[in-house]
């Protein structure tokens, strides 16, 4: 390799950094763009939340009280209340799920790549084709209700979708539908990398395929388990195309959740100070599930290291 | 215990396993008929049946002709408008990513970690803290509700994800490799044309697929920041089911959302092994 630049004779040598410029530019300007929005950007709606900018943002200080009307509101108690339902049922059926197609892929069998895709393409396409899709599914004069009725059991009821109760559990359905090969991939990852020697050990012992379950390849799975756990519940917080596209918060505001409160404080209502709170309050969720996951990283990490 | 047979003990794993593969290709399953179904015929049955003639007219009508907020154009013009702003943010963020992750793994520099630890800090931060300030930015650059503005937003934000990428795939890059090449004399942009570009292809692949699905699927920007003939396709859908309410067709709608699901799933069809790569690379942040 030739540097046939720098040793051409008569040419007027340029400083170290001038020649170098390209390259600062090229190394600083995205990584810093990337990183001031971030900050700046959080600090500017965390500070927004504490003024009383309405349709403009204003200057001024109004303490809590944004956040204290947020949290009064009905509109977001009903949303958190519809994110603890949701998060935990989505969670932990969708991790279920996803554990059972993963331990019913690992036993060799025919077409497990074909079966794989199955389960993995909802994750291809948009929360709002999804959301679309089970609404008429879902729908009792359109679609699974429809049919049943058509076929002539005119009794059956599905209607989850208008009533007011169980219209959240048309969201969970769809999400765990959506996601739940996410969970199936990873776990499958993680049986994938048990130790056969142990796994041959145990069967030379005479331990049966339910107890080398049971004994040896789930325990060593709860790492990927709490990883499952942490990433759905990341998207769970912030769930908002798939309750657009299925129910619009709706019947009424049965299914609102966060997310949804903030875009209609934020550009519906014009209550910038109220819709930033709201985000703040949605921040402060996802920092409630990610501290305690990034402390409990760092254990691992720090333990891996001294073993 | 693990053989590849159809063994009579092991036929129910298959029977499960295939019940649930049904009902994971069902909703596929039922928008593929509907849309090969008459407006009036599911009407008259339920959105779940087997079409009694093949409508294609429904695709062309999906595709040019029916209304939106009175424009009937179709479905055309926001595919184009999703076209416009994935492609240029996939190549854009996909290249400044692999170029920082090259510098903070393999070229070093002052308060490299640093950034590198605030840049991925973007994965966790949800988007209605950005919300605001992006819509203030945007109208300051004169880029709301255009195509660019959507195309600078993904390629900022897109830049956590490109960087960790392409930072976790050249860490395993031996730093030998480098150094031996700066004593040669080979600057920044050499070594990376030069070396790292030429080992890239997986990662660069897994990159492209996860920004572009991301980008493509993307909701919450394009409704906020466009408005009518300037949306992306995913905010034209739930346009378009508002706009029918009251006359639901529901053949050119199923037309319309294939199309509309089309780019990314013929991705995914295409690199699947890349595509759960990034997915499986982006869970173990």
């Amino acid at each position: 390799m030739s540097n046939a630049a720098a040793i051409r004779p008569g040419r007027p040598a340029l400083p170290e950094w001038v020649r170098r410029l390209p390259e600062y530019l090229m190394i600083w300007v995205p990584l810093l763009l990337s990183a001031a929005h971030l900050v700046s950007f959080s600090l500017w709606t965390i500070w927004i939340s504490f003024t009383p900018s309405t349709l403009v943002p204003v200057s001024g200080w109004v303490g809590l009280r944004n956040y204290t009307a947020v949290l009064a509101s009905r509109n977001w108690q009903i949303a958190f209340d519809n994110l603890l339902l949701f998060g935990s049922a989505f969670v932990v059926l969708s991790a279920a799920t996803g554990l059972v197609l993963a331990i019913l892929l690992d036993q060799r069998i025919r077409g497990e790549n074909v079966l794989r895709s199955i389960f993995l393409y909802p994750l291809a396409v948009s929360f709002v084709v999804t959301g679309t899709v089970w609404s008429w599914l879902l729908n009792p004069g359109l679609g699974i209700q429809k049919l049943v009725h058509d076929l002539g059991w005119t009794s059956f009821k599905f209607d989850w979708l208008i009533d007011r109760d169980m219209a959240i559990w048309t969201i969970v359905i769809a999400a765990i539908w959506q996601s739940s090969g996410f969970a199936m991939a990873l776990f499958l990852a993680g049986l994938r990398s048990v130790d056969a020697d142990i796994i041959k050990a145990a069967q030379i012992d005479g331990a049966g395929p339910v107890r080398i379950y049971r004994r040896i390849i789930l325990p060593s799975l709860w790492p990927i388990t709490i990883t499952v756990v942490v990433i759905q519940l990341q998207f769970a917080i912030s769930t908002f195309d798939l309750v657009r596209a299925l129910t619009n918060g709706g019947p009424g505001i049965a299914t609102q959740l966060p997310a949804l409160v903030v875009y209609d404080l934020m550009f519906q209502r014009s209550l910038l100070g109220r819709g930033a709170a709201a985000a703040v309050l949605m921040l402060l969720i996802l920092l409630a599930v990610l501290v305690p996951y990034a402390a409990w990283r760092y254990v691992q990490r720090r333990r891996a290291l001294h073993a | 215990m693990r053989d590849r047979s159809f063994a009579p003990s092991r036929i129910w794993i298959y029977l499960v396993v295939a019940l649930i593969a049904a009902a994971w290709l069902a909703p596929l399953a039922v928008v593929v008929l509907n849309s090969l179904r008459t407006n009036e015929e599911i009407a008259q049955g339920s959105m779940i049946g087997w079409p009694q003639h093949l409508a294609w007219s429904n695709y062309a009508a999906a595709w040019s002709g029916f209304c939106v907020a009175e424009t009937c154009a179709g479905i055309r013009p926001y595919m184009l408008n999703s076209a416009l702003v994935t492609i240029p943010a996939t190549i854009f963020s996909t290249l400044l990513g692999a170029i920082a992750g090259y510098a903070v793994s393999l070229w070093r520099f002052r308060g490299d970690n640093w950034i590198y630890g605030i840049v991925t800090l973007g994965l966790f931060l949800p988007q209605q803290m950005r919300l605001l300030p992006w819509t203030i930015v945007l109208r300051d650059l004169g880029l709301i509700n255009t195509l660019a503005g959507l195309v600078l937003i993904h390629t900022i934000q897109g830049l956590s994800f490109t960087t960790l990428f392409c930072r976790n795939y050249y860490v395993a890059i031996p730093h030998e490799l480098i150094r031996a090449a700066r004593i040669d004399g080979a600057g920044f942009f050499r070594i990376f044309w030069r070396i790292i570009l030429p080992l890239s292809g997986p990662i660069l692949i897994v990159t492209v697929i996860w920004q572009f699905t991301h980008i493509w699927n993307e909701f919450l920007y394009g409704v906020t920041f466009t408005t009518g003939q300037q949306q992306p396709v995913t905010a034209a859908l739930i346009a378009l089911s508002a706009a029918v309410a009251d006359i639901p067709q529901h053949g050119v709608q199923s037309a319309a959302v294939i199309i509309a699901a089309l780019p990314t799933l013929l991705i995914y069809l295409l690199g699947g092994k890349y595509f759960v790569r990034g997915l499986t690379a982006g869970a173990v942040k």
